[in-house]
């Protein structure tokens, strides 16, 4: 284990002495585990990883071995605690000892039984699953024939790693922790130690066990919200080998064939993966700009190209400024920003002034960068929708549209020229999974950060005490998708209660306030609703929309423990907005 | 290394793991009189002890050490042998 380095992740000590600290102030989470083996290395190394991530866990560890019984029976401490996250951690071990007991003709089956459990507990807890799956024990009985018999435990054990995967595509709840790729990044030697197993019957090595906690935690800060947006380049040395300013385009290391070049081609090709899955690339480099982009224009090896990059900063100014100046144009946290550099005296510097972003001290050797950072999982999400993949050109046109302001005197004239046309709807299948991806990703424009998943969406579409809309905006620079959801509760027959206003920060400033207002409030004066109640919930994110009740003319309501605000509806007038409809 | 090196490096390690800087370890102490050592923390002692000595213990000799002296003494064996 000497190649793990020491930044990102702790070692398993660390996480017992974090655990000592106050952690009082932080958001609480209430956290199950359940395992058929002892779990109580498991468990404080999660607790320790979530004080480490900002997370205060409620935290309940059922007796050992007691997975089915907690599920099975609705009266067991499981129900009662109402978990936000159920972790399960079902081992390849136990599952190894229960199919050694029986037949062969039963041990085709040891898949299907254990995932019917799976499908079972998927069914019956509202909160979320996570399910760990299973690294592969090689028990070598069949030796390499084992892929030929459907009873060999190797043959199980894939079948079972397989279906899960299908199973967690049909429960939108259902999260599978891939600790069987962290037995792949690893190797068994790390993963198990006999030690540790025959002095407590835990299957983890010391090791290994931050690692699980860190993935665990990367589900759990993902649904809760938090995760990378954006990752940051550096450019000599970093993505090339070279310095672009002294060696010139011909003679930078990149492309196939012999000798180092080849790690750099195969780490672009990871961040061009990142970018089609909708992480934002920005580079921040110490060069002259047009020196900096030229081997995106006329290298043959580069994978990246301009087009790939949303904003780029070459220049000689403190990097740490440039990000600063980075974050302005996206608009997104520091927290949820990845920055990649070869240079330890940058990453510290950038380090000391934005203490928030991530930063991997990336190995000396760029032959190691990728395996690094592959260990580190900093991308975890849990959400995927075709929006993801254009996010890049909708930053870069974000930039098209700043420079057209700069030309109108005034706002107005510069909306009124953007021809920007909003779609409104209810929730509808197609819509849905981006409705849900951004009540995960909305921080700063949302008024009560309430998070839906898919399935809550899902639910309160067909639910009559609802009324749902979601907006499209596009203009003549291009099409931004689903930018806003608003869902109202009817409370009564007069009153509707704004149950969530969230908004993507892309559109500000556009008037889309406005427009949203309008459509409320066309709403409940059809359906002789009188009051709008909106209720602002503070979070550390969105200060952004404090006034925001108040701004679009809510009153406050004085009595109340609550940050709630009101609006009659019959004196409502039309707001100004420059925002054609389709309904 | 002698063994009251041995000692003095494992007293190190218990301090280290166990997070306590008042630990002191004769070889008659037991895991009744320190406090924080039960079984659990008693794997990542010896896990420990395995990793920055470069030795490997048998899972028999982890459960049957009655106290440190006997530790210490297995530690000296796989150290003379290494």
């Amino acid at each position: 284990m000497s190649a793990m380095q020491k930044d990102i992740i702790s070692t398993f000590k660390e996480l017992k002495r974090i655990l000592k600290k106050d952690a009082g102030s932080f958001p609480c989470l209430k956290v199950a585990l359940l395992g058929d083996t002892a779990t109580q290395f498991l468990a404080a190394a999660i607790k320790g990883t979530a004080v480490e991530r900002g997370y205060n866990l409620n935290f309940f560890e059922a007796e050992y071995n007691q997975v089915e019984r907690q599920f099975m029976d609705t009266a067991s401490e499981l129900y009662a605690f109402r978990a936000d996250y159920i972790i399960v951690f079902q081992s390849a071990h136990k599952l190894l000892s229960n199919y050694n007991k029986q037949q062969s003709e039963k041990q085709s089956l040891l898949a299907d039984e254990r995932l019917e459990f799976v499908r079972q507990t998927g069914n019956s807890f509202s909160g979320r699953l996570i399910y760990f799956n299973y690294p592969e024990i090689d028990d070598t009985v069949f030796g390499s024939f084992s892929n030929k018999v459907e009873s060999s435990f190797t043959y199980q054990v894939r079948k079972l790693n397989y279906e899960l995967m299908n199973l967690s595509r049909q429960y939108p709840n259902l999260f599978i922790c891939d600790i069987a790729a962290l037995q792949h990044q690893f190797g068994r030697n790390v993963m198990f130690d006999s030690s540790v197993y025959i002095g407590t019957e835990m299957v983890l090595s010391l090791d290994i066990l931050p690692y699980m906690a860190s993935r665990v935690m990367d589900i759990v800060c993902a649904a809760q919200g938090q995760f990378k947006k954006c990752l940051i380049l550096d450019l000599d040395n970093t993505i090339w080998g070279g310095v672009i300013g002294d060696d010139g385009t011909e003679n930078i290391q990149l492309g196939h064939g012999l000798g180092i070049g080849k790690a750099f081609t195969e780490f672009q090709q990871w961040i061009k993966k990142l970018k089609n899955r909708g992480i934002i690339i920005a580079v921040c480099s110490k060069n002259n700009e047009e020196t900096a982009k030229e081997p995106f224009i006329k290298h043959p090896d580069m994978v990246l190209k301009l087009d790939d990059i949303s904003v780029f900063m070459a220049n000689w100014e403190n990097k740490a400024d440039n990000i600063r100046q980075i974050q302005s144009v996206l608009n997104i946290g520091f927290d949820s920003m990845v920055f990649l550099d070869d240079n330890p005296f940058e990453r510290s510097i950038v380090r000391e002034n934005i203490p928030e972003i991530t930063i991997p001290e990336l190995p000396e050797d760029p032959g190691d960068y990728l395996e690094y950072l592959y260990s580190l999982n900093l991308f975890e999400t849990v959400s995927y929708s075709k929006a993801d993949a254009d996010r890049t050109r909708q930053y870069q046109t974000e930039a098209q549209r700043a420079s057209l302001q700069k030309v109108f005197a005034n706002e107005s004239d510069f909306l009124k020229s953007l021809n920007m046309v909003s779609e409104v709807k209810g929730f509808d299948p197609f819509n849905i999974p981006r409705a849900a991806q951004l009540s995960q990703r909305s921080n700063q424009f949302n008024l009560r950060t309430v998070r839906y998943t898919e399935a809550d969406v899902k639910r309160l579409s067909a639910d009559d005490r609802y009324k749902n809309f979601t907006f499209t905006l596009s203009d003549k620079f291009g099409d931004n998708g689903l930018i806003c959801v608003v869902i109202l509760e009817k409370q009564d027959e007069e009153t509707l209660f704004i149950d969530t206003w969230f908004m993507s920060c892309r559109v500000l400033k556009r008037g889309m306030e406005n427009f949203t207002l309008n459509t409320i409030m066309e709403y409940a004066k059809a359906n002789g609703f009188k009051k709008i109640i909106g209720e602002y919930i503070e979070t550390p994110k969105n200060k952004m929309v404090k006034e925001h009740y108040q701004n679009l003319g809510f009153t406050p309501v004085s009595d109340s423990e609550r940050e709630l605000y009101v609006l009659e509806a019959g004196k409502y007038e039309s707001m100004e907005c420059f925002i054609k409809t389709i309904k | 290394m002698k063994k009251s090196e041995i000692l003095a490096k494992v007293q190190g390690i218990f301090i280290d793991v166990l997070d306590n800087e008042e630990i002191k370890l004769t070889d008659e102490t037991t895991a009744d009189d320190v406090d924080e050592w039960d079984s659990l923390s008693h794997i990542q002692l010896v896990v420990t002890i395995e990793k920055q000595l470069r030795i490997k213990f048998t899972s028999k000799e982890i459960l049957f050490w009655k106290n440190v002296g006997e530790m210490i003494d297995c530690i000296a064996i796989k150290l003379e042998n290494a």
